[in-house]
């Protein structure tokens, strides 16, 4: 009797030990920007709170201000985020700035391998400095720059007929960016349903990454490339090649020709927006609001189609997305790593996306279901095995800033050539670059 | 009698600190009582600026704070003062001060000139022309931006209604011929009231019998007003100016939500340029080489403005 007492106090002690992993439950901080993923992030960590007993709380910052909020709370060393999801651009400066948490000791305590997640987004999202096996964040949310089209415009018996007579062919979402410009160009100013209607909503936005996340979805399929070597920040042919040139020209040509008056500043809202309000025939976005959007009772559903960032001379997307990092400013880091631990699960990230987050983990992706669980699904897969990404140096910021402004004063304020612009831009990142030490 | 408040302190202040204070000199006890304001300027305003004159000599980023910190001379000065785009932004600052300067002192001055005369509801006018100067500068800057949309905007459809010409064919924000000229207009109508106002208490600050008197001398109504009315009002007016103009050559809030500096740089006053370079690209040591270059021009500016002003006051 004895004996079986002590038995029963230990399997209470153990069991009690499994069911509540840690002694102290925590409050837990997590930020990221405001968007439709980021609510269904609220409801997926309702299972992490039911489990381990932290609390989640969250910050979420407007897009247009994100940026500027979590970099001036991660510069001064702040305690309001325990974990981030920041941009993937931030991953340089978070890791040699010291904000962010090295999480290879933790992934390999853990058993957590990178080999279950993306190889495109691992690279992307984690690794400091790019493509070593040094992490820094956990891959949260793929996303890239994709397009969607009034699907019911598009099989207009009369469209289809008008498109015909002036095109030669059969009206389909565009494969290339020359059939991209041809279809804008069609719809703009064109009246469909007693309403005049446009082209394209595409990025303009100069204060924060706007128009270089619009324009580098046409340059980098037109050829551009950061570097001639890459590593060795020889921009020189490579930022003002022929091809970069020529993808800049085409994007001005867009946004002169395809796209509705006063779209002067315009980034993720102001496309949504347009598409919503039935502006306009096509417009770009994240592949993060495509769930959203099929869902619209207006827009979506029939009447919305999806297409991945059509090649020219290369097929390329630009690339979006975060990974998960714990700050190392945090005083509930153990907590944290938990979050993180739990958010790695193949069965969480398959709960991740069947709620409208992108996951980035293989068993999701490669799950034969994958491709045909959601309209946008394929479009996704192809988009992420050609995405391409801004630079991802601790210096980012002052790099985006000057791309922003050369591509809006060309594209936007008419300001000089592509050429000139691309030149310019060469200058400012060298002086960044020499000021870094790196040149 | 009853005692003063001073008998009162005197009999409550002990022997033995009556005793020291009597032992100090005037100057010594106007030193103690100066000494907090004199703390709180070094601390506030004279530690900062020294500490950001030092800092632009260097090439310190904020956001790297372990970083080695190199001083590099006048190498940041130099950069700014060479740099093209840097005067481009001088000369968007530029053009919004002088215009509008200009726009508010003739309006604000004619709206005042207008008010001043007795009407009934003089005082409801007052008040409606002064309501756009209460408003948060951010809230203004963004519903104009509405006001401007091409498609949907009053203000287009009020140009269209005068001229006929289709509501979008232009585009007061997104133009870059036209965007200077919007963040004009809307400087111009939130803060013509307040040139109104200083204007106001000039022009009845005029006693009426010199007015009398002119008249009585058979002054013509015009000639009374360069010879009374403005020279008398004009101290108000460059009051007035000095104001707007430190204001303004400081807009930020307004614009940003406005235009955001856009299109391209056309509105990118020197203060947005400024933030950016403190703030977004964290480059605080060529930032403070700019604060101090702004703040040397607006100083310099002022101080001759400020004796200016003094010889008018004089005459």
């Amino acid at each position: 009797m004895k004996y079986a007492k002590l038995l029963a106090a230990t399997a209470l002690v153990a069991s009690s030990g499994l069911a509540v992993p840690r002694a102290q439950a925590d409050d837990l901080t997590l930020c990221w920007a405001a968007w439709d993923p980021a609510n269904a992030l609220v409801e997926l960590s309702k299972e992490f709170e039911a489990e381990y007993g932290h609390t989640m709380n969250f910050e979420f910052v407007p897009w247009p201000n994100f940026a500027d909020r979590m970099l001036n709370e991660l510069n001064s060393g702040g305690k309001l985020c325990d974990l981030l999801i920041g941009d993937s651009q931030w991953i340089g400066g978070g890791a040699e700035n010291g904000h962010y948490v090295k999480l290879n000791d933790f992934f390999d305590k853990e058993g957590i391998s990178m080999d279950d997640f993306a190889a495109a987004t691992v690279y992307a999202y984690s690794t400091w400095p790019k493509g070593t096996p040094n992490y820094y964040a956990l891959p949260a949310m793929g996303d890239a720059n994709g397009w969607f089209y009034r699907k019911d415009w598009f099989e207009k018996p009369e469209i289809q007929a008008a498109f015909k007579e002036k095109h030669g062919r059969d009206l389909t979402p565009p494969k290339t960016q020359a059939e991209l410009l041809e279809v804008a160009q069609f719809f703009q100013e064109r009246e469909i349903d007693g309403q005049k209607r446009y082209g394209a909503a595409i990025f303009t936005e100069r204060g924060s990454e706007g128009i270089t996340m619009g324009a580098t979805s046409s340059m980098y399929p037109f050829g551009f490339k950061y570097e001639m070597t890459p590593g060795k920040y020889d921009m020189e042919g490579a930022v003002n090649s022929p091809e970069a040139v020529a993808g800049l020209e085409f994007y001005k040509e867009l946004y002169k020709t395809a796209t509705p008056p006063g779209y002067t500043d315009s980034y993720m809202e102001q496309s949504l927006d347009a598409f919503k309000s039935g502006q306009v025939a096509m417009a770009m976005n994240w592949f993060a609001f495509f769930p959203g959007l099929y869902a619209d009772p207006d827009v979506g559903g029939e009447k919305i189609g999806f297409f991945v960032n059509p090649g020219q001379n290369v097929e390329a997307s630009t690339l979006g997305g975060q990974g998960i990092s714990v700050i190392s400013y945090s005083d509930k880091r153990d907590a944290a790593l938990e979050y993180v631990k739990w958010f790695a699960q193949p069965s969480v990230q398959k709960k991740w996306w069947d709620l409208g987050g992108y996951s980035c983990h293989v068993s999701v992706l490669n799950d034969p279901g994958f491709a045909d669980s959601a309209p946008f699904a394929s479009d996704f897969l192809l988009a992420m095995d050609n995405v391409k990404d801004f630079w991802q140096e601790p210096a980012y910021a002052e790099l985006l800033l000057a791309m922003q402004k050369r591509l809006h004063d060309y594209v936007v304020a008419d300001v000089g050539t592509a050429k000139e612009a691309l030149d310019k831009l060469i200058e400012d990142w060298n002086e960044t670059f020499e000021d870094e030490g790196k040149l | 009698m009853s005692d003063t408040p001073i008998d009162r302190v005197a009999k409550a202040t002990p022997p033995s600190v009556a005793g020291k204070i009597r032992g100090l000199s005037d100057r010594t006890i106007a030193w103690l009582f100066v000494a907090p304001t004199i703390f709180l300027l070094l601390a506030v305003n004279i530690f900062p600026l020294m500490w950001t004159i030092n800092l632009s000599f260097t090439n310190f980023r904020a956001n790297r704070p372990n970083r080695e910190v190199d001083y590099v001379g006048l190498r940041n000065y130099e950069r700014i003062l060479t740099d093209g785009d840097i005067w481009l932004t001088m000369q968007a600052t530029a053009h919004f001060l002088f215009w509008t300067i200009v726009l508010q002192v003739l309006i604000g001055f004619a709206l005042a000139w207008l008010i001043n005369r007795k009407f009934k509801g003089n005082d409801l006018w007052t008040t409606l022309i002064v309501l756009p100067m209460m408003l948060s500068p951010a809230v203004v800057g963004n519903f104009w931006t509405f006001l401007y949309q091409p498609q949907i905007g009053l203000f287009n459809y009020g140009i269209s209604f005068l001229t006929e010409a289709d509501p979008s064919s232009f585009q007061m924000i997104g133009d870059v011929a036209l965007a200077p000229w919007s963040i004009v207009i809307v400087d111009t109508w939130m803060w013509t009231p307040f040139v109104m106002l200083i204007c106001l208490a000039g022009l009845r600050s005029i006693p009426d019998y010199i007015y009398e008197a002119a008249e009585i001398d058979r002054a013509s109504k015009w000639r009374q007003f360069w010879t009374i009315t403005v020279p008398m009002v004009l101290p108000f007016l460059m009051l007035a100016v000095l104001f707007r103009g430190i204001e303004n050559f400081k807009m930020f809030d307004l614009v940003v939500q406005l235009t955001g500096g856009g299109p391209g740089s056309v509105t990118e006053l020197t203060s947005i340029n400024l933030k950016r370079e403190a703030f977004e690209k964290w480059r605080t040591g060529y930032a403070s080489a700019y604060a101090i270059i702004l703040f040397v021009t607006v100083f310099g500016l002022a101080s001759i403005y400020v004796k200016a002003l003094n010889k008018v006051k004089e005459r």
